[in-house]
């Protein structure tokens, strides 16, 4: 298995020597150097997979190598290490495998393109960085590749530099996740403390063995009625939420979509986004047995998320946006699914569905966002009023949109279908608001991925001439369209469970109705609607007007975070601190010099040049000094 | 000289120090100054004369200051008359009041 | 090894360029020079390790002494640690660099060079002496310089500014020597010879009172080259009007002398002193940290923002030293260094920006990205350590600060520790602000599209600085394992 640390060198490699000499390689050599790399990583994140779980029991937590990188004092470091367990093996083979396709995509994607080599490089960066995220042992070492993959997410987004929208994207993606992270970083100090460690496994053994509360060796410090360990989970949590994009945090994700449409494939649908998901998923014993209270916040986050975003999706017309926001809502389904375990007594499904979906929705998001990709490559632009009957023009990828689409709305038996009626029934079990608010935020999903499938591919009388599907762009497709068709059938609870015992996920008929139900309700609303230009639509926003000017401006969120950063940071901090600087704390060091310079201009008049008066004050000083010496002394100063 | 007690010799030097004082402090032009400078000198000498003969007869310090005193005077006359004669060439005054430009 | 070498090598060159005439065989000289300086301390460096490893445990190693003033006990004596070798080599790196990066000078060169190199000269005997009275001495030297720097070479209105860097300065400098002469009165009376020796004094139990009154004048002398707040305004001015390579040295070194006189003198010399007051240079260094981070926020002009970051980012050095925990004070040390390269390579790559585009207005800027890659990236490079991007040297230093401080227990040091922390979000907003305007977006300026890129000495200049931030980013455990021992033996003296 010590190959596995190839898994992290072959893309830091790769992005060093694509970082110096990707310049000097010429045509599409550096596309292909990337994707090679990433393809043999991929190879052995499915060999690890396939160790791990079929030649050994998938259960063991291995730690691979362990290597104090920075040390603070005796028990606290930042080990450098990779934890191989259910959960890491997972992600990795998630993340290398996305990798590995929007590589094969990119090549031709970003043909032509000045700063190709940086591009890769870049790329090669995140997944390295994302990698080492999920594979790291310490929790510090998680917030270290967590920058990693912030900073090489913001080269990607802000990668059209020239574009000042893309840069503005860029920034706002970085600070908004930034504001995130400090919540981290305040959680780990937090629980490094108390914990006196930061090495993964052990935190979690001291903090989650079930005699924690009652053994005393963890002091519960209490701060106004919380404890501060539940302090340091719920910053963490915001930590996860930032990356994650959840409400209210969730801006920084629908302007991201600025970058180069692989990239939003990548790293803003299937793998960095789902961080705060992996995040809260690798600390959950800590949040379930000492914290369930962060857990119920988490839950209501989540769906809170999922719903909003569904909302402002159905009203969104740039192609990408509206993907953005529904990744925003299945998001807020695996944190909800991970926060509801706290409400159903000790039962886990929740966080084996979480995962699930998180695996699944890798897939079919993606896929929809590199057909996406091809539309917009096709068409030129992102607007949807741009596109419609799409469908004869690129087959390939109407086929490959319609069965993501299908998948994201639940419909079986395709992938989507079964991670998140796992979901449901575990929140059916903790939870019937949440269950009821996740189940109309499933029909708004399959409501408006509807909507953006008429609108993309039919609406308009079919176009027959044949935009050009270039074979890298279709191959992804095709191998995504197959992990979507296919991965629903994956005993998905016999690999990844909280505890050492496996999880059965079985489907309730009776359950499985409802949203099905539903679903199907919301794809024959949006034929009606949508699959030929109708005035419904309209009819119905000028009955709804208010609420449809709210929700297509996305609840104002970006006009309230613009007033809260420019109006009250800028006007009421920035300025008055620099006026502050200038004007008291160096005026005051201006003054005392000013003061020094008027003093001695006030007595510079002694100085008359008239040697009389000088001698004037000598004589004056003489005596006044004997006067006071005499004074004092009297007799003795003679005697 | 043992009529006169130490106290005279005392008055007639404090009185021909506070008489240079005087001069010095009146008196415009610099010539005249000078000369009460050592009128003041001179009332020193007059003072470690007395000191010397009065209360340590047998010692010789007194005069030997006197000497000191009478010389570095000399030289210091010297110098001054210099100083004076140039201020003249440059301003054509003697005047105190208008030679006060060194003051910057 | 001879500590002395490290003060004749620079004492020759200085001399060597007083005596010589051309233009071309001054520059090529003093460069001779400070590379030969640089691989001194290197090579100082390597034996230290090889020193260290071979078990000798003593606090200062080649110790050398000469005689000065018997009588006044002033000697020359030297010895240094890990701590006083990682900032020789700062120093050396950074007097380099600058060499390097002031190639086109075009002034009395003689005279710029001779002075740079004089500063160092201060720079390096302040950081092996180990008697108070050398030491001081040392720190004058690298203090008058300065003005003859900012105001002969200097832009803008650097009378002002050099006046004001100086005075500002030499107050800091007049309550150091204020709390040494404290030092010398004080071992007199409670130790029976009166010292200026760092090693003598360390052994002397000064009582509570003296030691309150030596470190709150040692510690606020030092920290007014430190450039802690209220006393910091000296900094964006002086920066912003200095020469490059002069604020090269400036942000680089010599606001490295301040913090490692607190950790030297008022720490170490000081405990009960330190353990009792430093909550004051706590909260001033917090202070300092948010409120320079904001006031960066709102700078328009490049070197003003960078000096207002290197406000906000020297106050992590008060802050670890004054939390008086392990990694406080390892993580002080580490910024101290990390800032030294970070900044000066920072000042350097905005000199070469201004060399270009005759503006420092981060609003006039825009676009550079395309014509000027090299020296782009190297200001995203350091750009993205100033926000402590893990793999470059800012975030370990202040990580190693965060746990340090977060060590203290009590409620001030968390509100502290919590402020300093909430910096890295307008550190972040301050940094992207100006690499989104200056490097990205569309070129403001059409004749901005023709300009060259860096030249040899410029690349050199980045190259260097950044090896050194790649290094401590990616290996700090090397760093670490040369400061562990003596941060343990000012830890060991500190809680008794």
């Amino acid at each position: 298995m010590n190959l596995s640390i190839l898994v992290l060198i072959l893309p830091f490699l790769t992005f060093v020597g694509l970082a110096f000499f990707g310049k000097r390689l010429s045509g599409i050599t550096a596309g292909i150097i990337g994707s090679i790399s990433t393809g043999i990583i991929s190879l052995i994140a499915a060999f690890i997979a396939f160790n791990y779980w079929v030649m050994s029991d998938g259960k063991s937590t291995m730690i691979l190598f362990n290597f104090p990188w920075l040390t603070f004092n005796e028990h606290l470091a930042i080990n450098m290490g990779l934890l191989l367990d259910s959960l890491s093996i997972m992600m990795v083979a998630v993340v290398t495998f996305v990798s590995f396709m929007v590589h094969l995509y990119s090549i031709e994607y970003l043909k032509g393109e000045e700063r190709y080599g940086s591009y890769f490089a870049y790329l090669s960066l995140f997944t390295f960085s994302m990698l080492g995220l999920v594979l790291s042992v310490n929790i510090f070492q998680i917030y270290v590749f967590w920058e990693l993959v912030g900073v090489s997410s913001f080269l990607l987004i802000g990668f059209y530099y020239q574009r000042p929208s893309a840069v503005a994207a860029a920034k706002k993606a970085f600070i908004v996740t930034r504001f995130a992270d400090l919540g981290f970083l305040v959680g780990i100090l937090i629980l490094s403390f108390e914990a006196k460690t930061l090495d993964i496994p052990m935190l979690i053994e001291r903090l989650s063995s079930p005699d924690t509360l009652t053994s005393g060796n963890i002091k519960m410090h209490m701060v106004g009625g919380l404890s501060v360990i539940s302090i340091a989970m719920f910053l963490i949590f915001i930590g996860g939420a930032g990356k994650s994009a959840m409400f209210p945090l969730h801006i920084w994700l629908p302007d991201a979509m600025e970058g180069p449409t692989p990239v939003s494939a990548l790293i803003h649908a299937a793998t960095m986004v789902v961080a705060g998901v992996y995040l809260v998923a690798r600390l959950f014993p800590v949040y379930f047995v000492l914290t369930p209270e962060v857990l119920h916040i988490i839950s209501w986050v989540g769906i809170i998320s999922a719903l909003l975003a569904a909302l402002i999706a159905c009203t969104q017309t740039d192609i990408k946006r509206v993907l953005a926001y529904s990744t925003i809502s299945q998001i807020g389904y695996m944190m909800f699914s991970l926060g509801i375990t706290a409400y159903s007594h000790g039962e886990t499904l929740g966080y084996t569905a979480s995962l699930f979906h998180l695996f699944t929705h890798a897939f079919f998001k993606a896929l929809l966002f590199l057909a996406a990709g091809v539309i917009i490559h096709a068409v030129h632009s992102n607007e949807v009023a741009q596109m419609g009957g799409l469908r004869k023009s690129l087959p390939t990828t109407h086929i490959a949109f319609l069965l993501a689409t299908l998948a994201i709305s639940g419909i079986p038996p395709l992938s989507g279908f079964f991670s998140k009626e796992a979901i449901l029934t575990a929140t059916h079990h903790a939870n019937p608001v949440i269950f009821w608010l996740a189940v109309i935020g499933s029909s708004l999903t399959t409501f408006y991925m509807f909507r953006l499938y008429y609108l993309i591919f039919w609406n308009k009388p079919a176009e027959h001439h044949r935009h050009h599907e270039h074979a890298l762009f279709s191959i992804p497709l095709i191998i995504l369209t197959l992990g979507t068709l296919l991965n629903g059938f994956i005993p998905f609870g016999q690999f990844i469970s909280v505890g050492l015992e496996k999880v059965q996920i079985s489907f309730e008929l009776g359950m499985a109705a409802v949203p099905v139900g539903g679903s199907l309700l919301a794809i024959l609303l949006a034929t009606l609607w949508y699959a030929k230009s109708t005035s419904y639509p309209d009819k119905f926003v000028s009955l709804l007007k208010n609420f449809y000017r709210w929700t297509y401006r996305k609840f104002y969120f970006d006009e309230l975070y613009q007033f809260v950063t420019h109006k009250i940071i800028f006007n009421l901090i920035g300025r008055p601190i620099a006026w502050f600087d200038r004007n008291i704390v160096d005026g005051t060091m201006n003054a005392m010099a000013w003061g020094s310079m008027y003093f001695s201009q006030a007595i510079k008049r002694i100085q008359s040049g008239n040697v009389q008066s000088y001698t004037m004050y000598f004589l004056g000083g003489v005596i006044i000094l004997l006067s006071i010496l005499l004074y004092a002394y009297g007799y003795n100063l003679i005697n | 000289m043992e009529g006169i007690p130490l106290l005279h010799i005392l008055i007639l030097s404090t009185a021909l120090f506070f008489i240079g004082i005087y001069g010095f402090f009146t008196r415009r032009n610099l010539i005249t100054m000078l000369i009460s400078i050592e009128l003041i000198l001179n009332s020193v000498n007059i003072n470690f004369v007395a000191f010397n003969k009065y209360l340590y007869p047998q010692q010789l310090e007194g005069i030997f200051f006197n000497i000191f005193i009478i010389a570095i005077a000399a030289a210091e006359v010297s110098l001054a008359i210099a100083i004076i004669i140039n201020l003249y060439r440059k301003f054509n005054t003697i005047d105190i009041e208008d030679t006060n430009t060194m003051k910057h | 090894m001879n500590l002395l070498m490290l003060i004749w090598i620079p004492l020759l060159t200085l001399l060597t360029i007083l005596l010589l005439k051309k233009d071309k065989t001054i520059k090529i000289v003093s460069l001779i020079g400070s590379g030969i300086q640089l691989l001194y301390s290197l090579v100082l460096i390597i034996s230290y390790y090889r020193y260290r490893a071979a078990g000798w445990t003593d606090a200062y190693l080649f110790e050398n002494r000469i005689t000065w003033f018997p009588s006044l006990s002033i000697h020359f004596s030297m010895g240094v640690d890990g701590i006083s070798l990682i900032m020789i080599v700062l120093t050396a790196l950074v007097v380099f660099s600058g060499i390097l990066v002031s190639w086109n000078i075009q002034t009395r060169i003689k005279d710029f060079f001779a002075l740079i190199i004089l500063l160092s000269l201060g720079a390096y005997g302040f950081f092996i002496s180990t008697n108070l009275f050398v030491l001081f001495f040392f720190l004058e030297l690298a203090v008058i310089p300065k003005y003859l720097l900012i105001g002969i070479w200097g832009s803008g209105k650097k009378e002002y500014s050099a006046m004001k860097l100086a005075l500002m300065l030499m107050g800091g400098s007049s309550l150091i020597l204020l709390g040494l002469l404290g030092f010398y009165h004080y071992s007199g009376i409670y130790g029976g010879t009166s010292t200026w020796d760092i090693k003598e004094l360390v052994h002397l139990s000064l009582p509570i009172e003296v030691q309150r009154v030596l470190y709150l004048l040692t510690f606020t002398g030092f920290g007014i080259f430190t450039a802690l707040f209220p006393f910091h305004t000296w900094a964006p001015d002086g920066h912003s009007s200095a020469p490059t390579a002069a604020s090269m040295f400036l942000a680089g070194i010599s606001m490295k002398l301040g913090g490692y006189g607190c950790l030297r003198i008022s720490t170490f010399l000081l405990p009960e002193a330190a353990q009792e007051l430093s909550w004051i240079y706590i909260i001033l260094a917090s202070i300092a940290i948010l409120y320079g981070a904001f006031a960066t926020m709102m700078q328009k002009d490049l070197k003003y923002m960078n000096a207002y970051s290197s406000v906000s980012h020297c106050g992590f050095v008060v802050l670890g030293i004054a939390m008086l925990t392990r990694a406080g004070l390892m993580g002080a040390i580490l910024q101290m260094v990390s800032h030294g390269v970070m900044t000066a390579l920072f000042f350097a790559a905005i000199g070469m920006l201004y060399e270009r585009t005759h503006t420092r207005m981060i609003n006039e800027m825009g676009g550079l990205m395309k014509p000027l890659p090299f020296i782009g990236s190297a200001f995203i490079v350091v750009g993205l350590c100033s926000l402590g991007l893990p793999g470059l040297s800012g975030f370990i230093a202040e990580a190693t600060v965060f746990v340090g401080s977060w060590e203290r227990t009590g409620l001030l040091y968390r509100i502290a520790t919590i402020v300093a922390a909430a910096s890295i979000v307008v550190t972040a907003v301050y940094i992207l602000r100006a690499l989104g305007s200056t490097l990205w977006g569309t070129i403001s300026h059409k004749e901005y599209a023709v300009l060259k890129d860096a030249t040899w000495n410029e690349k050199a200049v980045i190259f260097l600085l950044m090896s050194g931030i790649v290094m401590m980013g990616f290996f700090p455990f090397l760093f670490i394992q040369l400061l562990n021992h003596d941060v343990l033996t000012i830890m060991n003296n500190v809680i008794k």
